[in-house]
């Protein structure tokens, strides 16, 4: 039955997919919460070229991801300690530069034949057995780690000097929300594209935001709208032929049109 | 009493190759309040920090009693406005079991916000939910950067006098940071006037005469502090409410009073040292 249902792509992607909102919803809010949407697309740009390295160094094309990520994440920590440019210069300067290196590269590459659309705005067709496992293990690692650590990422969000004389392991935990972070990419970039991953964090979080009264509240509703804009931009998807990605981001922001024109006053 | 919390020796800290403090040598004993105070820039946070264990003294050393609970009551709470919180997760937080946390906030006037979001608390209450913060791990050191940021006149007043009531209850030592000279120098034990380095430091009466605080400050302020023994005969509580000493009445009076003397500018000094003659 079950692999009935897995050799049918549709269902392969829908579950992929529910997969992907899963970990979205609670990253998402963080994403909000921390102002790292720019951080968050500077890391999702540089995922093209982390396709491009993994063939390069013969490893799965996830872990190739997962790497140019952290190795950017790394990078902006050392140009942001000189101060001599704006952060969001700084990330300007590095997304960009990341996709284009990343485009670049892969033009290089005539064997690889790699259908860049698909790359920059997901792919329904292309979801496979092994992306699904992928999709699985990263949701399960990264909300073991968010159960784990959820206190204390909570407490460093909140007001970051008060966690360090709490006891608060600050440092450490920004590493781990970037590992996070880089994992969620790599995983995600089948469904929406590297273009769309953090519209996929932000909007359902944002449309949480309206009816929450706690974190945990936000983190549970943002999952929830992140399975609905997934649900909802799939089926578009398959019944209109419109490109999996941007058919779910649609979705989502519908959702957060409905949600704030009847939602009215934030409540808490 | 004398038991020593922190113990600073000649302590330096260096950011971006501008020396921010320089040589700072002071200890603080269980039961002290020792007021900072200084221009901007003096590096007054900074100095808090290396206590704080949040900056890396550059050189010198810093030696905490081992197994000190420090409270830390922050400049501000800016929490981003898309982070839904109430007063009681905030608390919870902080690792404090309900009823720790209840008493906490009763001790600092704002249980009755408990449920509240502290997006919608003013400034005042923002800082005695810090403190009841600080308070619910029972420390044996407070630390406060400018507390009575953000907070009325009154407010000032009342927030310095519970400070000084939890001193004693709690058996603590505080170290805070405070602009508001007149208010602070009533509740203080010992001042440490800084700008880089320790210009002065002393007993409130007697810095105000000291003559590095005087180049530090100017004659006015020296001059303001110096006169500047008085009290309201009232206060008022969180919600405006005339609590204690003074009736009704006497507290209107001191109203009109201090209106006028802030209507006609050139009288407000000899009115306030009228004030202090009664």
């Amino acid at each position: 039955m079950i692999d009935g249902i897995l050799d049918d792509f549709f269902w392969r992607a829908l579950i992929g997919g529910l997969g992907v909102a899963l970990v979205a919803g609670p990253l998402g809010c963080f994403v909000v919460w921390r102002r790292l949407a720019y951080f968050g697309d500077t890391l999702a740009h540089s995922a093209l070229l982390g396709i491009a390295l993994s063939f390069v160094i013969q490893v799965p094309i996830n872990v190739g991801v997962i790497i140019t990520c952290l190795g950017l994440a790394l990078a902006l920590v050392l140009f942001s300690r000189s101060k001599t440019l704006a952060t969001d210069t700084l990330l300007g300067i590095l997304a960009h530069s990341a996709l284009a290196i990343g485009l670049v590269t892969l033009s290089f590459m005539p064997s690889v034949r790699m259908d860049l659309t698909g790359l920059l705005f997901g792919d329904l067709l292309a979801m496979s057995r092994s992306d699904l496992w992928w999709i699985y293990g990263g949701a399960a690692t990264i909300l073991c780690l968010l159960a784990l650590l959820w206190r204390g990422l909570l407490m460093s969000t909140i007001h970051e000097e008060l966690a360090r004389v709490e006891g608060v392991p600050v440092e450490r935990l920004r590493l781990a929300l970037i590992l996070m972070f880089a994992i969620v990419i790599a995983v995600a970039m089948k469904i929406v594209g590297v273009l769309l991953i953090t519209a996929l964090l932000i909007i359902p979080a944002a449309t949480a935001r309206r009816l929450a009264r706690t974190p945990e509240q936000m983190v549970a509703m943002a999952m929830l709208f992140g399975f609905i804009a997934v649900t909802g931009g799939l089926a578009l998807s398959w019944e209109l032929d419109t490109p999996a990605g941007p058919s779910v981001v649609v979705t989502a922001f519908s959702c957060f049109l409905l949600i704030s024109a009847v939602g009215g006053k934030q409540r808490a | 009493m004398n038991e020593v919390l922190a113990e600073l020796s000649k302590v330096s800290v260096t950011l971006n190759a501008r020396l921010i403090v320089d040589r700072v040598s002071l200890s603080i004993k269980r039961g002290d309040i020792i007021t900072i105070i200084g221009p901007n820039g003096a590096g007054k946070t900074t100095l808090i920090k290396s206590i704080l264990g949040i900056q890396k003294a550059t050189s010198g050393s810093i030696s905490l009693q081992p197994g000190l609970v420090i409270g830390y009551v922050p400049q501000t709470l800016n929490l981003e406005t898309t982070l839904p919180l109430s007063v009681e997760r905030f608390m919870a937080l902080g690792g404090c079991d309900r009823k720790g946390c209840q008493k906490a906030l009763a001790r600092t006037g704002v249980a009755h916000l408990m449920t509240a979001s502290v997006h919608h608390l003013s400034g005042g209450e923002k800082q005695r939910l810090l403190l009841a913060r600080a308070l619910a791990r029972q420390p044996g050191l407070l630390v406060l950067d400018e507390p009575a940021q953000g907070v009325d006149i009154n407010g000032q007043a009342a927030l310095y006098d519970l400070v000084r009531q939890l001193r004693d209850e709690l058996n603590c030592g505080v170290i805070m940071i405070s602009h508001d000279l007149h208010l602070v120098m009533a509740a203080t034990d010992k001042v440490i006037c800084l700008n880089q380095h320790v210009c002065c430091s002393g007993f409130p009466e007697d810095i105000s005469h000291d003559p590095a605080f005087i180049e530090t400050f100017g004659t006015a302020v020296a001059e303001s502090l110096a006169v500047y023994h008085h009290h309201h005969n009232h206060r008022h509580d969180l919600h405006g409410n005339v609590i204690g000493g003074g009736s009704a009445i006497d507290g209107t009076l001191s109203e009109g009073t201090l209106k006028k003397s802030t209507l006609d500018d050139a009288e407000a000094a000899p009115t306030c040292s009228g004030h202090h003659h009664d």
